[in-house]
């Protein structure tokens, strides 16, 4: 009942936004995103801590063709669900600063795009999983291209195109997986992942394949990455904000729900591939970083190469490599949440993005610069922040899985500092310009929304084990799913 | 059966109304016509009656089709209320309209080849006159001469068809036929496969399969965008309705000889019509396009399963004609605003009519297939029959060609959110917004809930 709540709330309130008259219609989408916060919370207090999937909801949709609207919750969602809510009221909060325009198309679109998000993390009908990851696709085309900046047009039209490309492969891959489970076929979860594991090695590579591309494009791993620095840049900050704190984290979670269970012999047969493409895009993300001139544009290849590890890590099918990989992805979240918040109230003072233009904010707003500092060091995977915690756990998996590859992969700790504090001097340090000579310090309205992600990058990274032990027996749940299977069939 | 002699029993009220002169009303009257045949055919439902020796059957399909056909022409008469307008001939185009439905029900429920070609001559004779029916536009004009032109060698293909399978079965009856050729498998005349080649070629002209396309784009866009609306919907599905019911009740137990072909020419239909949308630049004309593309679509249903894909055939067309109304309603609205049909005079929509603006881009996902409306169904049930049936490489190419559309449908999107605004704020008549409405909230239905129509065919 109350993950109908989580999934339907959203919907019904984006609904009312875009029905009722605009001035209200940011209190409404603030007020319901902290509705939903709350009742994630609620769900995160009746959650037992075990690999069971638990507040299952299953009613009947088109039995037909075998299709059920069965969605559950079990600690790998919870982590994503919970990081879904979290975030979704700071960016709205976060927009009341730029002051959107049409805001109530506005946050329709956004709370939709909530909807899908938390659709995504819960869903365990591989139609409705394929439903949802469209759906979530349709708000952030449009947030982009009404409200984005330059060169819109063509660029969210190539990021339209590009990930649904992959999802048409993926949902290629998940047809063909159906017609393999028994007579009256059925896209549930369990009836797939049967099917799925009995295929022989060929058909498994495929579907692999099929599957890999519309995770690789979302998330994006290197060579399919194309999309994502210019759709970052063009995309309002609060799309951006969406982007990339929740909707690269859809294809991670979909590889560790959706691929690694479904063929485990593909995926023991391409897995090595695919962590080297990981690994080569930190690297590769990590140098184009280094030489940016826009902030934005700098953090988005950051992402990359933060995903990048992310993915590696889950691919090595490692216990500690997935566990990283879950707490990373939430860590990550929170930490690019704050660095385009940051970037987005400096274009919003100074009007510019470009990192010659701007410099010694520290002199003249010394609290936005400590906030930075703080979020700089998550990026860094610094102890004690909350990069650090699954940093550490991903490349210990990596080198574990491969010393050369742990060792290019672990390139990301240095490479990272390059980038971020060669940035953070030519923005934060040196003489104030007279661009920034005015630069006034946060608001009060501006603290509310970095304070939290500050205390949460600390929190996380001095005491990780309530989000640890949340996704703790799920993993390890799914760790002897993938690897039993893989055994027997040696 | 009852539906049909109401309809033609319009038609002569229609013609009788010219003649005393009483105009007033007569659209609703038909509309309300319309309506009560709707009713008296879905109360056929699951009889399967033959009347006049065995000339027209109405089984569950022919049903099914004829129904669809009213419902949505009882829409277009909504939609297009002006068309017959104050401005005179309104009697004579509301006959035609008329007698063009009566050809359509007869289209998707005839057993016998004659009345195959009965349907398909009164309808396509009435749509040549409506084609034509902007007498002052040169465009017009020629859209109705070159559809006449093409439509005639069309019909002259067909009937040297049946000629020739007459000549090797004996028989008109597609009954007789289909018995006959499947007990003499190994003694058929080299012309019966003569005549069936003809009569695809006759049929595929009138679905507008590439390559007998060539008349749809300019005809599409040189009618009037009402007439336009009614020949890419209505017209479409009587035209797909007799093509499946001869080639899956008819000539079924020669598909051998036709399945590759007809492969080719979906494969054709899906690339050639999707790629050369992308290069227009007038939204009459790209909806022209597309609406060839969906035959492509429709077509890959048949070749992967030409025995029953009529359950997904069905909801292909439910779908594919209640978003085209939709979209022939927001073009005639924008037309009517600004006079043109071009790309540009959908610039700057978004600020001009926002109800306008969020119509037509349910309409336009949904035509492009994006989850969860009605388009996307379709071409999901689609996608998954023919991988259902082995045809992995055909639906790799229509997953591209829907890509393709992807990007045309959205130039759209380009130019209502991102293009100056032109012209003056667009106010919308409250009878058009119902309209518009009503089409928006059944897309949305039937995509959430397609066992609403699914079940009717039981696919499975």
């Amino acid at each position: 009942m109350i993950l109908s709540f989580l999934i339907f709330w959203p919907l019904f309130a984006s609904l009312i936004a875009f029905a009722l008259p605009a001035k209200n219609a940011r209190t409404i989408a603030l007020a319901a995103s902290v509705v939903e916060l709350l009742a994630s919370l609620y769900v995160v207090s009746l959650f037992e801590r075990t690999a069971a999937t638990q507040f299952v909801m299953d009613i009947p949709w088109i039995p037909s063709l075998g299709i059920t609207f069965t969605a559950g919750i079990d600690g790998i969602s919870l982590l994503l669900v919970l990081l879904t809510t979290v975030l979704v009221p700071l960016i709205i909060l976060f927009s009341f600063v730029s002051n959107v325009e049409r805001p109530a198309n506005f946050y329709g679109l956004v709370l939709m795009m909530q909807m899908a998000l938390i659709g995504v993390f819960t869903a365990l009908d591989g139609f409705l999983f394929y439903l949802f990851w469209e759906l979530a696709l349709i708000p952030i085309y449009f947030i982009c291209l009404i409200w984005g900046g330059e060169n819109r047009v063509r660029i969210t039209i190539k990021f339209f195109i590009y990930t649904l490309a992959g999802s048409l492969l993926m949902l290629v891959a998940l047809v063909y997986v159906y017609y393999q489970t028994p007579d009256m076929h059925s896209f549930a979860i369990q009836a797939l992942y049967s099917a799925g594991r009995a295929l022989p090695a060929t058909e498994q590579a495929l579907i692999f394949w099929g599957m890999f591309m519309a995770f690789a494009i979302k998330m994006p791993v290197f060579p399919f990455h194309t999309w994502q620095p210019d759709t970052y840049t063009a995309a309002p900050t609060e799309g951006t904000m969406l982007l990339s704190c929740i909707m690269l984290k859809m294809g991670l979670y979909g590889v560790i729900r959706w691929l690694l269970p479904l063929v485990p012999t593909g995926v023991h047969e391409w897995g090595m591939t695919a962590v080297i493409l990981s690994v080569i895009g930190i690297v590769y993300a990590s140098c184009i970083a280094i030489v940016q001139k826009d902030y934005k544009r700098l953090i988005a290849y950051s992402s990359i190469a933060h995903v990048g590890l992310i993915a590696a890590g889950i691919f090595t099918l490692s216990r500690i490599g997935i566990q990283g990989a879950l707490i990373q992805m939430v860590s990550h979240g929170v930490v690019v949440f704050g660095l385009f918040a940051i970037i987005g109230l400096i274009e919003e003072r100074t009007k510019t993005r470009q990192l010659s233009e701007l410099g010694g904010i520290r002199n003249v707003a010394p609290i936005l610069a400590a906030v930075f500092t703080v979020v700089m060091l998550g990026t860094l995977a610094l102890p004690f922040t909350s990069g650090f915690v699954g940093e550490f756990l991903l490349i210990n998996s990596l080198f574990q899985y491969h010393a050369i590859l742990g060792a290019v992969g672990g390139l990301t700790i240095i490479l990272g500092a390059v980038y971020m504090l060669r940035s953070f001097k030519q923005a934060m340090l040196g003489e104030t310009n007279t661009v920034t000579a005015t630069f006034p310090d946060l608001t009060n309205r501006e603290k509310l929304i970095l304070f939290p992600i500050v205390i949460l990058v600390i929190l996380i990274g001095v005491h990780p084990d309530p989000l640890l032990h949340i996704s703790e027996s799920a993993v390890d749940n799914l760790v002897v799913l993938i690897s039993d299977y893989s055994a027997s069939i040696k | 059966m009852n539906a049909l002699l109401v309809i033609c029993g319009l038609g002569f009220v229609s013609l009788l109304a010219e003649i005393i002169n009483v105009k007033k009303g007569l659209t609703a009257f038909i509309a309300i016509g319309l309506l009560a045949a709707g009713v008296l055919i879905i109360m056929d439902w699951d009889t399967s009656l033959h009347y006049f020796s065995d000339m027209l059957i109405f089984n569950n399909f022919a049903i099914a089709f004829s129904a669809l056909i009213i419902i949505i022409s009882i829409f277009w008469f909504w939609m297009a209320k002006d068309f017959f307008g104050a401005k005179a001939h309104q009697t004579d185009r509301s006959i035609l309209v008329v007698f063009t439905i009566a050809g359509g029900i007869i289209m998707v429920s005839f057993s016998n080849m004659a009345m195959l070609f009965l349907g398909i001559e009164i309808l396509s004779i009435s749509l040549y006159v409506l084609a034509g029916s902007s007498k002052d536009k040169l465009s017009s004009n020629e859209a109705a001469l070159k559809y006449f032109i093409m439509g005639s060698f069309a019909t002259g293909f067909l009937l040297m068809g049946i000629a020739l399978i007459y000549g090797a079965t004996g028989s008109f009856n597609i009954i007789t036929i289909s018995q006959h050729i499947s007990s003499h498998t190994n003694e058929l005349p080299g012309f019966l496969y003569g005549g069936i080649a003809l009569m695809l070629i006759g049929i595929a002209f009138k679905i507008s399969a590439v390559p007998f396309h060539f008349w749809a784009p300019d005809v599409y866009s040189g009618a009037p965008t009402t007439i336009t609306a009614f020949m890419s919907t209505v017209v479409k599905i009587a035209a797909i309705g007799a093509f499946y019911r001869l080639f899956s009740f008819c000539f079924l137990p020669v598909q051998s000889s036709w399945l590759i072909i007809l492969q080719v020419i979906t494969v054709l239909t899906l690339i050639v019509a999707n790629v050369t949308a992308v290069y227009q630049v007038n939204v009459k004309r790209i909806l022209a396009y597309s609406s060839v593309g969906h035959v492509g679509y429709i077509l890959l249903a048949f070749v992967s399963n030409s025995a029953t894909s009529e359950g997904t055939i069905f909801y292909y067309l439910v779908s594919y004609s209640i978003t085209s109304i939709g979209a022939f309603t927001v073009l005639s609205l924008v037309e009517a605003n600004t006079g043109s049909t071009s790309l540009e005079s959908f610039n700057g929509l978004y600020k001009r009519s926002p109800f306008l603006t969020t119509v037509m881009t349910i309409i336009m996902l949904s035509l492009a297939g994006i989850p969860p409306l009605a388009g996307f169904f379709a071409k999901y049930m689609v996608f998954n029959q023919a991988l259902d049936h082995g045809y992995v490489g055909l639906v790799i190419v229509a997953v591209v060609t829907s890509l393709i559309g992807v990007y045309y449908y959205f130039k759209i999107f380009g130019a209502m959110f991102f293009g100056e605004a032109e012209g003056n704020q667009l106010s919308i008549p409250f009878f058009s917004k119902l309209l518009l409405i009503i089409l928006t909230a059944l897309t949305l239905l039937i995509g959430i809930f397609p066992d609403l129509l699914i079940s009717l065919f039981e696919i499975r």
